[in-house]
């Protein structure tokens, strides 16, 4: 029995960064409020696929560059995905076991609380006036969890990542 | 997640990450907490950003690649007789600033010979640079643009960003070959303005919504009406005096209130450009010691009072 080796990491950073540049494709403006969180579902996605290649580092580099792509403050979605990955980590044999809209379930949870957290921050740093809006993203990223979940599951299948 | 033929390589170990997950966790939370710190308290992270930016810059450059070869491809197929009719407007519209820079060259000549009369000194004429906005939708929660122009091309934080119809916002990140600018839109923006009419000074304040400035701090007896022009007065240094600003579209006066609500648009096309014009020298960029904008607090607002 050969010893575990990671393959294809290449699939993984190639989908963070479709995702990437997923959240920064410009869309009419009414639009922008209901933006999913594509990053963090794909995060989610590999935490739960890959858990002992993906996890807290991963999560904390992509918030980092989300950051400095979308002009936040340094650190502000690197805290709220780091946090993320580790309750996906805690939870990932639970939640691989569920059915697709059970998970979409804790997707909505999960989202719930990075999109909190980057509230908060940004609430504590900027003056924003609140909107209920401001939860859609939490919607959308649940009912687009679905689709996202069979295609990358369809891509780590195909091309055997582990 | 059913494994269809496991074979020896694909076994992954059983536990995910061992006994290190939360140490790991509470490492990473408090670097990030160490990172947001410093970059909101004491900006000492403008180079890691700049770094960071200049990594991130090919991803963005890209998202806007798609949208820039659809303009060059609508430019280059658009039809003769479209040509025709837009050169036919150009020409005219030349040609009646043509007209109307003589005068204001006239003017400009006047203008001096009186100010050397007063004994005050000179405006100096403000050079400007055009800057192209990449199609990148940035944080929703703030109205920022981001532009193709950074340090190298000299860019500096803090400078003003403006349009042919108006002010659009200032610079507040640098990086090497991009800048992030933020827009008078913003709910933490505010320019230090006059009613053109009368010269009565006030403050514009962003509200987070493309079409909405919001002019709080107006006594409700003031004499401002719809369709005011603002203009910048210049006062804080951080922008030229006399562009315009915005439009006043509503007042109402609450007598309830200490100070009329007032609502007004700005005259820049702020969804609609994709040039806009870095204002490059003037008294922000001559006085480096101003700090640089503070996200949190109104930028303009520290300096100047109504």
């Amino acid at each position: 029995m050969s010893p575990f080796r990671p393959r294809r990491g290449w699939v993984v950073a190639f989908s963070l960064l479709a995702a990437l540049m997923l959240s920064l494709v410009p869309i009419p403006t009414w639009a922008t409020l209901a933006r999913p969180e594509w990053v963090m579902l794909v995060l989610i996605y590999w935490c739960l696929a890959l858990p002992h290649r993906i996890g807290i580092g991963t999560a904390w580099g992509m918030g980092l560059l989300m950051d400095a792509a979308t002009g936040t403050l340094l650190g502000q979605h690197a805290l709220a995905f780091a946090l993320v990955a580790y309750i996906t980590l805690n939870l990932y044999m639970r939640i691989r076991l569920f059915t697709l809209w059970q998970q979409a379930l804790s997707i909505l949870a999960l989202v719930f609380i990075e999109q909190m957290l980057v509230l908060w921050i940004t609430g504590m740093t900027h003056q924003i006036p609140w909107r209920w809006g401001y939860l859609l993203p939490t919607l959308t990223s649940m009912l687009l969890w679905p689709p996202i979940y069979l295609v990358l599951r369809n891509l780590r299948r195909t091309l055997r990542v582990t | 997640m059913v494994k269809a033929a496991i074979t020896p390589e694909q076994m992954k170990p059983l536990f995910a990450r061992g006994p290190y997950t939360t140490l790991r966790l509470l490492v990473f939370v408090l670097l990030a907490l160490a990172l947001m710190t410093f970059d909101h308290r004491q900006h000492r992270l403008d180079s890691v950003r700049q770094a960071l930016s200049l990594l991130i810059y090919p991803v963005q450059y890209s998202v806007d690649l798609p949208f820039r070869v659809s303009a060059w491809i609508a430019d280059s197929f658009s039809s003769h007789t479209h040509l025709l009719r837009e050169n036919a407007e150009l020409r005219s519209e030349s040609l009646v600033q043509g007209a109307q820079l003589h005068k204001l060259n006239s003017l400009e000549n006047e203008n001096a010979r009186l100010r050397e009369l007063l004994q005050s000194s000179a405006k100096v004429g403000k050079q400007t640079r055009v800057a192209e906005l990449l199609a990148v939708d940035l944080d929703p929660f703030r109205r920022e643009v981001i532009i193709n122009k950074g340090s190298v091309h000299g860019v500096v934080p803090g400078l003003p960003l403006i349009d042919a119809h108006g002010l659009m916002g200032q610079i507040i990140h640098v990086s090497p070959v991009s800048s992030i600018a933020l827009l008078i839109t913003d709910p933490s923006h505010a320019v230090p303005v006059q009613v053109e009419r009368n010269g009565l000074r006030t403050l514009v304040i962003g509200t987070g919504i493309s079409d909405r400035l919001d002019i709080p701090y107006v006594p409700t007896d003031a004499d401002i009406q719809v369709g005011d022009l603002l203009v910048t007065s210049g006062l804080g240094g951080r922008f030229p005096p006399d562009y315009p600003v915005a439009k006043v579209v509503s007042v109402e006066h609450d007598p309830g209130l200490t100070f009329a609500m007032i609502r007004a648009e700005p005259t820049a096309r702020m969804e609609h450009n994709r040039e806009v014009l870095l204002v490059l020298s003037g008294p922000a960029q001559a006085e480096p010691a101003q700090p640089a904008v503070l996200p949190g607090d109104t930028p303009a607002a520290k300096v100047t009072s109504p």
